[in-house]
């Protein structure tokens, strides 16, 4: 089954079970969690479920397209359902089965990992799915975003789409994989990951980004004191790239990243609390139209 | 007659380390909540899987046994009035315990006469009682509890399924949306739905759907595979308690299978190697016979043996994929030289206001040779001391620490070696990590235990500097396990180097390199208050009594070790009586010297002999206990102040020290400030609380 095909199933499979499916959200992000429709949505008493792809960058693991296993972008299938249903492993389960991969022929196992951005004061529990020791789905049922409490729980699943076709198309090398008859990940990305692995570990401004951080930080500081809670939100998902980008080049220690942390946590809260603020304000919508959070 | 009673709880995949304890608790509640509703039983078989946690009860009784039993009632004089008809209170009394006054019959206490009545208490029915049972799943404790749905109930992971049958009857009870039932889950994908006929065969329903409920049987079926694949291949499985435990608790059906990864890989340091294998993958690495690392891996599959081959092939290319890119990062982390890597220390900021990393080396290099000149280093020891604080860091830029960061200091010590380093200096670099951990072991070097000690000290003198004091639980950056390490390392050393003269050097440091700093005062209190209740804590550790450690800290730490030698002397003298006149002679010393102002003595003014000889023996004792000290000599020290105890006590018999002429009451105050100086060196006695009198 190539990448595309994969996508489809996903989101054929989840659509069937009642999800909004989204697009890809257009600011640069390490993961699809980051998608305000996934962070700023889990929050609140309003029921959503949604399913998109997230095109997802991690200058880190950028191998100048070298590298068979690692990824300057991988591309994730992001799947929410709040609150989450007493059935979501099964679901889940059914998902794989959809996409050909027979449990009986393989080890499928959900290994205890807890989720915690701290940037985004946000934590949850669960699982990472190991299907024969390999990661490829994370499993989170979350407890707290932006420092608020989640209530009613969404239940998170990420697959990692270029993981999972690996081992549905039993290839070794992540740019052999088929994204659709003919066309293979390595025609697309080649290039895009090897100049972005240049920019990122050499050609990069260093100064330029501590800069942009600090210019993003202020804008993002400033627009909510106003009360804009998705432009501001989109500020904080740029500093978290560019501090992704001053990481990846060695600039940022262990220490000091603790402070940026901190900084950009707490306005991840203000970000949080005012959004479930306005949503109230609002008297919920979603809640209304869906008669109830409660099943 | 009697039954068993079966309890299963289903669950999410509970994470492998909560399992054993859950069991633990999940066996002793369900003996203690019997117990305590008065159920006989026979005996308590627990069970888990990732799935479930159950217990199953053998001989419960049917019902509660009866009881009989008599209870006392108010006075005969209170229950009868004038008339002798019942009293209110009498009536009152009978009605409470469901009888009634023709019941009655009197029994004498102590010469008076009271009401008593029999009262018999009819077992309840096993049955009913049990439904309550659900209190004891929700009184387990784990590490982690969570929410699902929108529902309140914190647990470990969500609760599925709940079979609860009394014999072949279900027990009826209900936890949020969940009802008990007998219908169970077998394994995921070589079972199904399955109802449970009765209690009794709970484990037998279970194998059938190929779980395995029994912890014990799970872990031999993994030991007994593991020890005929040994055998059949000639090798040796780093059988790893933790690792097995985990594994056990990572399958409900367990299957042993075995990989191969290419011979290549071998060339990497066999600790990125293993790590990728035990943490990332849980997979047992293997050895020879002369206990070399092989290239291959044994896993432990959930569930049978079909299509394991196909598993094996998959787990191959998962480690082959980490391994290759430990491979990678090991070439790369070789090019260039340990010069190049420390330059780009320079450009990773440490903290925001205390600079880069190679700031940082910096200072730790400079502490690293104050400390060696305390001690006496050798020339060489000196240089290479100096090496090893110059690139203590270097293998931060290293793209293996980078991946794999619980090998920082590992592989700083191989590259080390492979760019040429001394030997020694190449271990101090792992060393200086060290205590990894709370009570973790000590860098085992001299000039390991000096790069350690000067990195953490300059960590923590740093963060209090710019006011990061650790509160709560609050200690982002391991403050406290740093100087508990610091700590640690000087005792195991048996280093004279006072604490606070350290912390003070190091804070000297910073003023000189004009880094940002509060006050030096604010610091200097702050820190050594910081470090003093850390010494606090491991002098507790040792067992050593809260006064007495009050007492020998109540003036700094000074040498930790003699500290501690000297607290653990203390809480022997307590209970010492022959100690008592010492304590009490030097305690009255310590309690009037606080009215002191000055501490200069003129024998001249001295005006009875009893004084001038305690004046005398001082002298004597003040050269010898000086000396003592400054060698560690403890013991030997208290026995030197102990010999003032007799001239004391004359003194004290004798002399009115608040003389009315105040040169004269000033000069004894000031003899009696000497003395105390010397006492408190050693602690501050006052604060002990003696116990010789007992």
């Amino acid at each position: 089954m190539n990448i595309q095909d994969m996508i489809l199933t996903l989101q054929n499979h989840w659509s069937n079970q009642g999800c909004l499916l989204m697009q890809a959200y257009d600011t640069e992000k390490g993961a699809g969690t980051m998608s305000p429709m996934t962070l700023l949505r889990s929050l609140g008493p309003e029921p959503w479920n949604v399913a998109y792809v997230e095109p997802s960058r991690r200058p880190a693991d950028g191998r100048y397209g070298q590298n068979p296993n690692r990824l300057y972008q991988h591309h994730q299938f992001q799947v929410i359902m709040k609150p989450s249903p007493d059935n979501i492993q099964e679901l889940y389960l059914d998902s794989l089965r959809a996409l050909g991969i027979d449990p009986l022929k393989h080890d499928i196992r959900f290994v205890e990992d807890n989720w915690e951005n701290p940037t985004l004061g946000a934590a949850g529990l669960g699982w990472e799915v190991w299907l024969d020791g390999m990661e490829i789905t994370q499993f989170t049922y979350f407890q707290q975003i932006g420092g608020l409490e989640a209530k009613p729980v969404s239940a998170e699943i990420t697959y990692g789409l270029e993981r999972l076709a690996s081992y549905i198309q039993d290839k070794e090398n992540v740019f052999d994989l088929e994204w659709t008859n003919g066309v293979t990940v390595g025609d697309i990305f080649t290039q895009p990951e090897y100049e972005h692995s240049v920019y990122t570990f050499e050609a990069s401004d260093e100064k330029m980004l501590f800069d942009l951080f600090t210019t993003y930080e202020k804008e993002a500081e400033r627009i909510m004191e106003q009360g804009l809670v998705f432009p501001a939100y989109d500020y904080v998902l740029k500093c978290s790239h560019t501090f992704n980008l001053l990481d990846a080049k060695g600039v940022i220690s262990v220490t000091e990243r603790t402070g940026y942390i901190s900084r950009v946590r707490n306005l991840a809260r203000k970000i949080a609390k005012t959004y479930v603020e306005e949503r109230e304000r609002l008297g919920f919508p979603m809640l209304k139209k869906e008669g109830g959070a409660d099943e | 007659m009697s039954k068993t009673v079966l309890f299963e709880l289903g669950l999410e995949e509970l994470p492998a380390r909560f399992i054993n304890d859950a069991l633990a608790q999940l066996q002793d509640k369900t003996e203690k909540w019997l117990t305590d509703h008065r159920i006989p039983f026979g005996d308590i078989h627990g069970f888990a899987t990732p799935r479930r946690l159950a217990v199953q009860i053998t001989e419960v009784a049917d019902k509660q046994p009866d009881i009989e039993e008599e209870a006392k009632g108010p006075a005969k004089k209170i229950a009868l009035d004038d008339e002798g008809n019942w009293s209110k209170a009498a009536i009152g009394f009978t009605k409470g315990q469901g009888r009634d006054v023709d019941d009655i019959y009197f029994k004498e206490i102590k010469g008076t006469e009271y009401v008593h009545v029999r009262k018999f208490i009819e077992g309840k029915e096993t049955a009913a009682l049990l439904e309550k049972f659900g209190d004891v799943f929700l009184s387990l404790n784990f590490p982690k509890n969570m929410r699902w749905g929108s529902r309140d109930l914190r647990f470990a992971r969500p609760i599925r399924w709940m079979v609860a049958l009394f014999g072949e009857q279900i027990i009826p009870f209900q936890i949020e949306n969940v009802q008990t039932d007998r219908l169970t889950f077998g394994h995921r994908f070589l079972g199904s739905q399955t109802s449970i006929p009765n209690a009794d065969q709970y484990e037998q329903t279970l194998s059938e759907q190929y779980v395995m409920a029994s912890v014990k049987k799970r872990e031999d079926r993994i030991i007994s595979q593991l020890k005929q694949l040994e055998e059949k291949q000639n090798w040796k499985l780093m059988m790893d308690e933790d690792l097995l435990e985990e594994v056990t608790q990572l399958v409900e059906y367990p299957t042993v299978f075995s990989g191969a990864f290419s011979e290549e890989f071998l060339e990497v340091p066999e600790e990125a190697l293993i790590t990728s294998m035990k943490e990332h993958q849980r997979y047992f690495p293997v050895r020879s016979n002369e206990n070399e690392l092989l290239p291959y891996f044994v896993g432990v599959r959930n569930g049978d043996d079909q299509n394991i081959d196909n598993v094996a092939r998959g787990n191959e290319k998962v480690l082959k994929a980490r391994l290759k890119d430990a491979q990678f990062f090991y070439e790369e982390d070789q090019k260039g030289s340990i010069d190049e890597k420390m330059e780009k220390l320079s450009r990773m900021v440490y903290q925001e206001e205390l600079g880069t990393l190679a700031d940082k080396v910096q200072r730790i290099t400079a502490i690293t040779g104050k400390l060696g000149e305390w001690l006496g280093l050798s020339e060489e020891e000196s240089r290479k001391a100096k090496r090893a604080a110059e690139i203590c860091k270097f293998d931060l830029v290293t793209q293996m620490v980078d991946e794999f960061t619980e090998l920082q200091g590992v592989m700083g010590e191989k590259y080390a070696r492979l760019f040429g380093e001394d030997e020694e200096v190449a271990a101090a670099i792992n060393e200086h990590y060290m205590p990894r951990q709370a009570n973790g072991e000590v860098p085992a070097s001299t000039i390991g235990s000096i790069v350690s000690i000067a990195d953490k000290l300059d960590t923590i003198v740093g963060s209090v500097s710019i006011g990061n004091v650790p509160t709560g639980s609050q200690d982002p950056y391991g403050l406290r396990r740093q100087a508990l390490g610091i700590l640690q390392t000087l005792n195991s050393r048996g280093w004279s180097v006072s604490v606070e003269k350290l912390i003070d050097l190091v804070h000297q440091f910073y003023v000189e390199l004009e880094l940002p700093t509060r006050s030096e005062e604010e610091v200097h209190k702050d820190l050594h208050e910081f470090f003093r209740v850390r010494a606090a804590y491991l002098l507790r550790e040792k067992q050593v009594d809260p006064d007495v450690v009050e007492a020998v800290l109540a003036q700094g730490i000074g040498y930790f070790p003699v500290a501690g030698r000297k607290a653990e002397l203390l809480v022997e003298k307590r209970n010492e009586p022959s100690f008592k006149p010492v304590q009490e002679a030097l305690g009255r010393v310590l309690n009037l010297a606080k009215k002191a102002d000055e501490e200069t003595v003129r024998p001249e003014l001295f005006e009875n002999k009893e004084e001038q000889q305690l004046y005398d023996v001082f002298q004597t004792v003040h050269e010898t206990y000086s000396r003592q000290m400054s060698e560690g000599r403890v013991e030997e020290a208290l026995e030197t102040l102990s010999e003032l105890a007799d001239s004391i006590h004359a003194f004290f018999d004798a002399v009115m020290v608040m003389a009315e002429d105040e040169k004269v009451r000033n000069n004894r105050l000031g003899l009696l400030k000497q003395i105390s100086e010397d006492i408190y060196q050693y602690a501050d006695l006052t604060q002990i609380e003696w116990k010789q009198q007992f």
